[in-house]
């Protein structure tokens, strides 16, 4: 064969959006449910995006709507990309903007300073935390020798192999924190432990991160399907690397 | 006054509201769409037969008010929290006159507070004076989100609301509620960023800053601030209706805050009209943390009453029958409050 022409399919769109992470949520769009359409017309792709409320965070909502146009543009075969975020209040800026190419500082003006850089380093660290103490906490149930008091002294190669300590180490690796097994796992995001005494505070304030994302992911998808009737269908259970804690524990303690 | 086995409580509602969201005064698809947001918001977190039909929900009079807090939902104070929203609404959301007219009639039951928006200035701060003596103001309610002009937030920490707050103290304004929001300058931020009321509960360590929905969705901060000033205190405004759809996601946020704050700084809200506050009240005095979340320890009949009227009550001076009021907890002024009650660690 001389020349392929790769023909684009939807499923190849949906794939790409797939890598477009809510990073308050910390999960796909496309698990979330906020793809509303997909439209392909040979080299031409039409993707809506649709978020909870009218009044979603607009530096969220751009850079998912920013991170979704870059990925369907990088599939092969892929043209021109038309894509919009519908009913939201800042939908007539953010799709002119897109369409333009403006960027966020051209698109939102006085509104923005320098970058989104920070924004999302800070939810990646947010990300980190709740995986440590997803990772953690169920080290924590499953052996119950374990204190609070001792979970300074983890390694990663004391947590189980399983989804739990892979989405660890994925959120580790985009940190850029080390991931081999003699790797402690309660540290911050700049890979500091704390001392013995702070490490139960640690563990807590780990945890009220992991909950506050936890609830707020819960509270955005039943908003998205109270907005949208039928967005449920389009809406996929949470990978099973984050089980909402606490686990059950009655079975194993007694 | 609610009665449940035996045991008597207190009501105070710390954050209600008499709004206008009807398509006469809506002054652009934003009003709208604010409207609409609150509505699924009602629908989505309601139990089905507490769900209102949206043109009930567009507005709902002082009468119906009357009726859904005293009459009906065992309250015994509440405190309107009326919010501007001056670029969405004609005669505005909150409806001050009509608000304070119902105050003023009925005195022992509800407190007016009002608003303040450092972006308005020098005027701004006249109209403070003002309004601090019509209203007799001990408290006000700050939308940091609130729109502008061409600005869509400020934040508690900008030297002009400094100067708000300065007028507060002198005025005798202590108890300062904020709701923080989605939008705020710059975008390069973290919108819904607490940070700024650290700054000003250091600064302004003789104001109290209820801080409204304890935070949500930035729970975490909240928590890690307030656990280290003792002049911010959580109100639960937005987070109690999930007692009813998400149980489990609520006993943490109880949890999380007993654990950090403590029994003595958490307010019940129903967030009138929002949600209406019998069925809220039923299920807290009836809500337990589920035993296999043993990193939390029980919640007891007297956290309930604190929660429910008395801390409210205390901040508002209003009074509280003798047989009804309970002492503060003897607990830490920062950090963790009872540490040691339940734990994994102790599992």
């Amino acid at each position: 064969m001389t020349a392929v022409l790769t023909a684009v399919t939807e499923d190849d769109v949906r794939t790409a959006l797939g890598s477009v992470v809510d990073p308050e949520l910390d999960e796909p769009i496309t698990d979330l449910g906020f793809v509303r359409s997909v439209a392909v017309d040979g080299g031409t792709v039409e993707v809506h995006l649709r978020l909870p409320t009218s009044f979603c965070a607009p530096n969220f909502a751009w850079l998912m709507v920013s991170d979704a146009r870059d990925a369907v543009a990088g599939v092969p075969g892929v043209g021109r990309v038309v894509l919009e975020l519908d009913d939201h209040s800042d939908s007539d800026l953010i799709n002119a903007g897109l369409a333009a190419d403006a960027g966020y500082r051209g698109t939102f003006g006085h509104e923005a300073e320098e970058s989104l850089d920070e924004l999302r380093a800070t939810f990646q660290r947010k990300a980190h935390t709740a995986a440590m103490e997803r990772a953690l906490t169920a080290l924590l149930r499953a052996e119950p020798v374990r204190t609070e008091a001792d979970l300074g002294e983890v390694t990663l190669a004391d947590l189980p192999a399983g989804p739990t300590t892979e989405a660890l180490l994925r959120r580790r690796a985009t940190l850029g924190l080390p991931v081999d097994g003699r790797a402690p796992v309660l540290v911050d995001a700049a890979g500091r432990r704390p001392d013995r005494a702070e490490v139960p505070l640690a563990v807590r304030k780990a945890r009220s991160v992991r909950i506050s994302i936890d609830g707020n992911a819960h509270f955005c998808r039943g908003l998205l399907a109270t907005r949208y009737p039928g967005a449920e269908d389009d809406q996929f259970p949470r990978a099973d690397d984050r089980p909402l804690l606490p686990v059950l524990v009655q079975e194993v303690s007694s | 006054m609610y009665s449940k086995d035996g045991e008597n409580y207190f009501i105070v509602d710390a954050h209600v509201a008499l709004w206008d969201a009807r398509p006469e005064n809506q002054l652009n698809v934003h009003g709208k769409q604010f409207i609409d947001c609150f509505y699924d918001y009602h629908r989505n977190l309601s139990p089905e037969s507490e769900v209102w039909p949206y043109e009930e929900y567009l507005y709902q009079g002082g009468e119906r008010l009357m009726k859904d807090l005293f009459t009906d939902g065992y309250v015994d104070h509440a405190i309107f929290q009326p919010a501007r929203l001056a670029e969405f609404y004609a005669k505005g959301f909150g409806q001050t006159e009509e608000a304070f007219a119902l105050s003023q009639a009925n005195p022992d039951k509800l407190t007016y507070n009002h608003w303040f928006d450092p972006r308005d200035g020098e005027r701004g701060l006249d109209q403070l004076r003002a309004d601090a003596e019509r209203f007799g103001l001990t408290g006000v309610k700050l939308y940091t989100a609130d729109w502008h002009g061409d600005s869509r937030g400020w934040k508690l920490n900008d030297p002009t609301a400094y100067r708000y707050f300065e007028v507060c103290r002198e005025l005798g304004i202590r108890n300062i509620h904020v709701h923080k929001g989605p939008t705020i300058r710059p975008l390069d931020r973290d919108a819904f960023d607490v940070a700024d009321v650290d700054h000003v509960a250091t600064d302004f360590t003789d104001l109290n800053f209820i801080v409204e929905h304890c935070g949500l969705p930035r729970l975490e901060d909240f928590c890690w601030i307030a656990t280290q000033e003792p002049n911010v205190y959580a109100g639960l405004a937005v987070a109690i209706p999930f007692i009813h759809t998400r149980p489990r996601y609520f006993a943490q946020i109880m949890g999380e805050l007993l654990y950090w704050l403590g029994e003595d700084r958490i307010f019940f809200s129903s967030d009138y009209a929002l949600w209406t506050p019998k069925w809220l009240i039923e299920s807290f005095v009836d809500f337990q943390i589920p035993e296999d979340m043993s990193e939390y320890g029980p919640l007891t009949t007297a956290q309930k009453k604190k929660v429910l009227g008395l801390n409210a009550a205390k901040m508002y001076d209003i009074p509280v029958p003798a047989e009804l009021q309970l002492p503060d907890a003897d607990e830490t002024a920062t950090g963790p409050r009872q540490p040691e009650s339940a734990d994994l660690a102790m599992a």
